[in-house]
């Protein structure tokens, strides 16, 4: 049996700034980790991924970017190694190759199993990432035997793919790399396309993570964000790191030779049937980005930097192909292959904790985790804030919840563990508010970046 | 859109829909409508379907009346044409579902409408349905919707209004999207 105050599953980026804010406030601590420090990006992405946030952006407690590429992309094994940096410099007391298999409440705190130890802790940080399992929809199983399907996990490369043509599912990051990716080796990609998030990568000379940031959207905290259910299972943008910055929409992808087809509804007796709601999809994202570039520049205006940037412009509309096929036969021999890019999902079913709800979600108010005093989430998409869902974010949520799981533990030493735990903690409202970024307070390697740019 | 004296009114409660969408995730059973119509026929190829009753909210509901349906084929198919032909009456779910949408997201963005007229055409070849050629499909070849729109708007908020119209509406989803239909003797 082990005790300690405090328990962090995932040594990800999220834990490891979580274990980071601990140390800061003197709260013991073990970090658990089924591989090894940055796991996923070790072992669970193709060996081409980038990150899509700019590398000045890849800021945690303690550490900010100081190599010598801050408008670059960082490659898989960059981001590895960055985190394992990282993890050294916080001095994180993670113990690797540890995996958590069961979380149950008990008097004291929690217990949790894992390999063959029982640990006790006060409170425990559930900062195992929000891409542990690729989702995949049920009409996968309807796709012939005789085609080779593949999810983001199970792909390297392109080479690696049997002959003939492709069928990327899915348009977000992830489906537009891998089908621009497998259209560069010469196979004949088909690319289904449901609601999706178009973004240039750069606009106005600026990295469009820049405008992110800088216009104060990355801020808009959760609990003031209209529709959060939707904000938090947005697609993620339609954008790669690519090393020279270039933007890759559906145009560029239909350039390069890709069929753009609507969403895959059913697949009927090997028959793939697509949406025939393209346009209106298309037409979505087109006024969705061109409202986001109209709050750029209505920000860059009021922020007196039109001097500073290129004129303001437009991107053409999306391009739809009013031949684009409803129907494709996977029997015929065209497509060889399908890939699943339909988004990932957390793993939280080992809670052995009723905290999640009927779609397996777990139910929290900013990462305080409802009807579980002690327990937290970290590291999910817009969990606090629209930044929650990217590296950085982690910065501002780890604090807020460390501040949260700091008083928690105090209410717990006043008082009986019974009465405290229902009445425990803070209010969210009264935790520090995230300062939304105005132009004259632009963090100095930010405008050092943007001056790089123009 | 332009502040106008008075408040927008489209005739639609917005409050009464955005406290629906509250309380029914929050009870997801009650979400779960089945809509009905029962169909006769009269003779030839015309026949007169009635919409009375559905399920939801939990219980049985029913409209303030049964309203009824003629439907039947034009003369030029060599029938008596006593109504709408069925392409025509998915056109007019298609056209109405979408209207109902964009005076519903108008009003939720404080858009005053003064008026709405859409033209939905389906285009098609009866050589599918008359077996004629085997590579025609029965169905629509395509449908085009052109909204005619008078309101306190910009062309692009108006271009957002038919967007999202098209997004939250049924029988857009259910025309555009492939359903599974189960027919069978009772």
């Amino acid at each position: 049996m082990i005790q300690t105050t405090a328990v962090v599953v995932g040594a990800g980026h999220a834990g490891l700034a979580m274990s980071r804010r601990l140390t800061e406030r003197s709260i013991e601590h073990i970090v658990l980790e089924r591989g090894e420090v940055a796991n996923s990006w070790r072992t669970q992405r193709w060996p081409s991924v980038r990150l899509l946030t700019p590398n000045w952006q890849i800021r945690l407690p303690g550490h900010d970017y100081a190599g010598h590429d801050p408008d670059g992309f960082m490659p898989a094994a960059d981001v590895v190694a960055t985190l394992t940096r990282y993890a050294g410099l916080v001095g994180a007391p993670v113990r690797t190759a540890t995996t958590v298999h069961a979380l149950q409440a008990v008097p004291q705190g929690f217990q949790i199993q894992a390999n063959d130890d029982l640990i006790d802790a006060r409170a425990v940080v559930l900062a195992t990432g929000a891409c542990i399992r690729p989702a995949i929809p049920g009409i996968a199983g309807a796709v012939p035997p005789s085609i080779t399907a593949l999810t983001p996990f199970s792909y390297r490369e392109p080479g690696h793919l049997p002959d003939g043509g492709v069928l990327v599912v899915g348009a977000s990051a992830t489906g537009i790399q891998l089908a621009s990716e497998i259209r560069r080796s010469g196979r004949p990609v088909t690319l289904a396309v449901g609601e999706h998030v178009r973004l240039p990568r750069t606009y106005r000379g600026r990295d469009i993570f820049w405008w992110l940031e800088a216009t104060g959207l990355m801020a808009e905290r959760y609990d003031q964000i209209d529709d959060l259910t939707r904000a938090r299972h947005l697609p993620s943008p339609q954008l790669t790191g690519a090393p020279e910055a270039s933007t890759t929409d559906l145009n560029t992808l239909t350039a390069l030779g890709i069929r753009i087809v609507g969403r895959l509804g059913h697949i009927t007796g090997g028959v793939a049937q697509f949406s025939g709601a393209l346009a209106n999809a298309c037409a979505l994202a087109d006024l969705k980005m061109n409202r986001f570039l109209k709050r750029a520049d209505e920000w860059a205006t009021a922020s007196g930097l039109d001097g500073e940037l290129p004129p303001p412009h437009r991107f053409g509309p999306t391009r739809v192909d009013p031949r684009s096929p409803l129907e494709l036969d996977l029997t015929s021999g065209e497509i060889t292959t399908v890939l699943w890019a339909t988004g990932f999902r957390p793993d939280h079913s080992w809670l052995d904790i009723p905290v999640r709800n009927r779609n397996g979600h777990i139910r929290h108010d900013g990462g305080i985790v409802t009807g579980a005093p002690g327990l937290y989430v970290l590291g999910m998409p817009v969990l606090r804030t629209r930044a929650s869902t990217y590296i950085h974010g982690a910065g501002a949520d780890s604090g807020a919840l460390a501040n949260h799981l700091h008083s928690f533990l105090g209410s717990q030493h006043r008082s009986q563990p019974a009465a405290s735990r229902a009445g425990a903690g803070r209010g969210i409202d009264d935790l520090p508010r995230p300062a939304r970024v105005t132009g004259s307070e632009l963090p100095p390697h930010y405008q050092r970046s943007a001056a790089s740019r123009l | 859109m332009t502040i106008t004296d008075s408040p927008v009114d489209n005739g639609v409660n917005v409050q009464a829909l955005l406290g629906a969408r509250e309380a029914l995730s929050a009870t997801p059973e009650a979400a779960e409508f089945t809509w009905r119509a029962s169909c006769t026929w009269r003779n030839g190829t015309h026949s007169r379907s009635t919409v009375a009753g559905f399920t939801g909210l939990g219980a049985e509901q029913q409209h303030r009346t049964t309203y009824e349906f003629d439907v039947d084929h034009p003369e030029c198919f060599a029938s008596e044409d006593n109504g709408a032909a069925p392409v025509e009456i998915v056109l007019v779910g298609l056209a109405g579902c979408l209207t109902a949408g964009v005076a519903s997201v108008a009003q939720l963005r404080g858009i005053q409408l003064r008026s709405v007229t859409a033209t939905i055409e389906g285009q098609m070849s009866v050589l599918g349905i008359l077996g004629g050629d085997p590579d025609i499909r029965n169905g629509f070849e395509a449908i085009t919707v052109r909204f005619a729109i008078d309101a306190d708007g910009s062309r692009d908020d108006l271009q957002a209004l038919i967007a999202q119209s098209q997004k939250r509406s049924a029988v857009f989803d259910i025309v555009a999207n492939p359903t599974k239909v189960l027919v069978e003797l009772a």
